[in-house]
């Protein structure tokens, strides 16, 4: 059963993202039953991949942090079916295409269905290049995500229209990471997407600060939250949990 | 062909982002294409700037030593930048200026498309930043000085294998952070449609040039053409007015670095898997989980774990062999050319020339071998010093 729709049922959407594996699995693991319990609506595992070219050099860092402590696509699925035996938290992997048609697309979406992951966000697989993804998401119920960004203008149309699950808004030019400013292209994004369907719209990149996902999620259904994150984590590594805890505590509230 | 796609390879796997973007340069490439003014002041850069058509050269010492085919060699070297590279680089900096861009960005391995970026920067008055991996700007620190003499920017890439798969990847997220002004002049013909083609395209001039040589010097079509292939821009260009040509054989000579079986290689087609990487459906070197291999030759040009989606789709029909080439056949070729033809080759090149070494012996005297010289060595001459053990100051 896709608990997707659950993501949006309890006020403002608050959506960390994490690299799974990083610093170790056993990590991630205690990091989804922690955010669950302060809040987490949706959250994002990111797939390590070796060339992630949408992220800047915090998230590069985890990515490379997890492969080099031997993180694979079969462990983290491992990892997710232990997480379901006992926590319900929606869960969506993000990664590059690369990982999971190699992995073999109809396998992995078997996979995430058998293992309970509801969606996937793939940044280098745009609106054009979909049918690469779809009809194997659409076999298993996995939500294949769509992005919009601020260069997307007449293409939002279209997008929306055939979008599912939610939308995820990119705020800002460039790569992820922290900004001290967001654009204020945000409002117009989701008012164009609104007026083609009915569909909640997630705002990522860039979001760092209590006052930024207020701010957000003033103009948005939910707020993704992921290099100020996973910096914590490379700041504390093994004995991140806590502080990513209070983080995700204070960042929900600040938004409810 | 249609989107992008040459078979299964090709596409356009980029952040949305970029879509606009690419969407837009495919729009003004195919007005431009048929545009006359357009066509007219490239052929202009192209004869009187970069120096064409390049020569066709009888290698006939080359040709007595190894008592097989006739060799020819198309001297791309002689080009004013010293490769293939700038046929490619004033088509699209030309482009970028028709599109209202100010600004082009670029990756470079060996430092050959950074030099002829900036170049045609410098010649048309537009702001010009390079990537090129840490690894590449000690190894070609010469190319790095003459980046930065022509005007332009060098950003030394630290992420990752620090070679040109990360230049690749730190030039597309820059790309994403400033796309309103600015062109990715992309070097190969690789990466999101319509990049392959319009690459393609612009290199093609080597082949027609080679077709019309060969048969004013020799009255007939060649039996084999030979040319290096990393991304495998300098081949496309060779290859592309002869794929129609059957009794034409079309060999890529990819890097195989210290070997096809040591993990030490950059041959794609060899010991590479069909993956999306970069844009692109094509093969690639990596890992069972789809992670990229951090490959190696002692070539920086060619230190590239993937293959243009067109090579990938030749491969698949049989039209094209790629061989693999060690680093060591490489250098002994490099060395070869210059003390037999008092031709000095870029390193790249050398991998063509290996297999002609090969290939011509087992050829007819009546038999032609065209090998694609795509660059000169002068940039090398430090480093296979150090292959040989020597230490010299650039």
């Amino acid at each position: 059963m896709n608990k997707l729709p659950q993501v949006f049922t309890n006020g403002k959407a608050f959506i960390p993202f994490i690299t799974a594996g990083d610093p170790e699995l056993e990590v991630t693991e205690q990091l989804v039953y922690r955010m669950a319990e302060a809040g987490a609506d949706l959250i994002e595992l990111g797939i390590p991949f070796s060339d992630p070219i949408a992220e800047g050099p915090v998230i590069q860092e985890a990515d490379n942090r997890a492969l080099a402590a031997g993180t694979t696509t079969d462990k983290i699925f491992a990892m997710v079916a232990r997480i379901r035996q006992c926590c319900q938290v929606p869960i969506a992997f993000m990664t590059y295409v690369n990982p999971i048609f190699t992995y073999g697309t109809e396998r992995f979406m078997k996979n995430c269905r058998d293992v309970g992951v509801d969606a996937v966000i793939v940044p280098d697989v745009p609106f054009e290049e979909k049918q690469e993804l779809l009809p194997f998401c659409s076999t298993y119920e996995v939500d294949l995500i769509s992005m919009i960004a601020p260069t997307s203008n007449r293409r939002i149309r279209k997008i929306a229209a055939e979008a599912q699950g939610f939308i995820y808004c990119v705020s800002s030019l460039g790569v992820t990471g922290v900004r001290r400013e967001l654009s204020n292209e945000v409002e117009q994004m989701i008012k164009l997407v609104k007026e083609v369907k009915d569909i909640p719209c997630a705002v990522g990149f860039g979001i760092s600060t209590s006052e930024q996902a207020r701010q957000m999620a003033r103009l948005a259904d939910g707020v993704i939250v992921g290099s100020a994150i996973v910096k914590i984590i490379g700041q504390y590594g093994a004995d991140c949990v806590p502080y990513v805890v209070e983080y995700v505590r204070s960042m929900k509230k600040a938004i409810e | 062909m249609s989107n992008g796609h040459f078979g299964i390879h090709g596409g356009q796997y980029i952040p949305e982002t970029l879509m606009n973007a690419v969407l837009e340069l495919e729009d003004a490439y195919y007005h431009y294409k048929n545009d006359p003014g357009f066509q007219e002041e490239l052929t202009e850069l192209l004869n009187n700037y970069a120096g064409r058509p390049s020569l066709l050269y009888f290698a006939e010492k080359m040709t007595g030593d190894l008592k097989g085919a006739k060799i020819y060699l198309k001297r791309e070297d002689l080009n004013h930048t010293g490769s293939h590279k700038i046929n490619n680089v004033l088509g699209q900096v030309l482009l970028a200026k028709r599109m209202g861009k100010t600004r082009v960005i670029a990756e470079t391995g060996a430092g050959q498309h950074g030099v002829a970026t900036a170049t045609a920067a410098a010649l048309m008055g537009l702001d010009c930043e390079i990537f090129m991996g840490k690894e590449d700007t000690e190894r070609q620190r010469l190319n790095v000085y003459r980046m930065e003499l022509l005007g332009a920017q060098v950003h030394a890439v630290t992420s990752g294998t620090r070679t040109l798969k990360d230049a690749v990847n730190e030039t597309m997220r820059e790309w994403t952070n400033r796309v309103a002004d600015t062109h990715y002049v992309l070097g190969s013909v690789m990466g999101p449609h319509p990049f392959p083609t319009i690459v393609r395209d612009f290199q093609s001039v080597i082949g027609r040039e080679v077709k019309q040589q060969v048969l004013q010097k020799e009255g007939r079509l060649p039996d084999a053409l030979l040319a290096c292939v990393g991304g495998g821009s300098n081949a496309m260009g060779i290859f592309y007015d002869f794929i129609e040509e059957p009794g034409v054989r079309l060999i890529g000579c990819e890097a195989a670095g210290r070997g096809v079986d040591t993990a030490e290689t950059a041959a794609t087609m060899a010991t590479g898997t069909t993956g999306i990487f970069h844009g692109m459906k094509s093969y690639f070197c990596q890992d069972q989980y789809g992670q990229i291999a951090p490959v190696y030759s002692i070539s920086a040009g060619l230190d590239y774990p993937g293959i243009g989606p067109e090579h990938a789709h030749l491969y698949d029909t049989g039209r094209a062999e790629y061989v693999p080439v060690t680093d060591n056949e490489a250098v002994e070729a490099f060395e070869y050319l210059s003390r037999t033809e008092g031709i000095i080759p870029a390193v790249e090149s050398a991998h063509a020339v290996a297999y002609a070494r090969k290939l011509a012996p087992t050829m007819g005297k009546d038999q032609i071998l065209v090998v694609n010289l795509s660059g000169r060595g002068d940039k090398d001459v430090a480093a296979i010093a150090r292959y040989r053990g020597e230490q010299i100051d650039e």
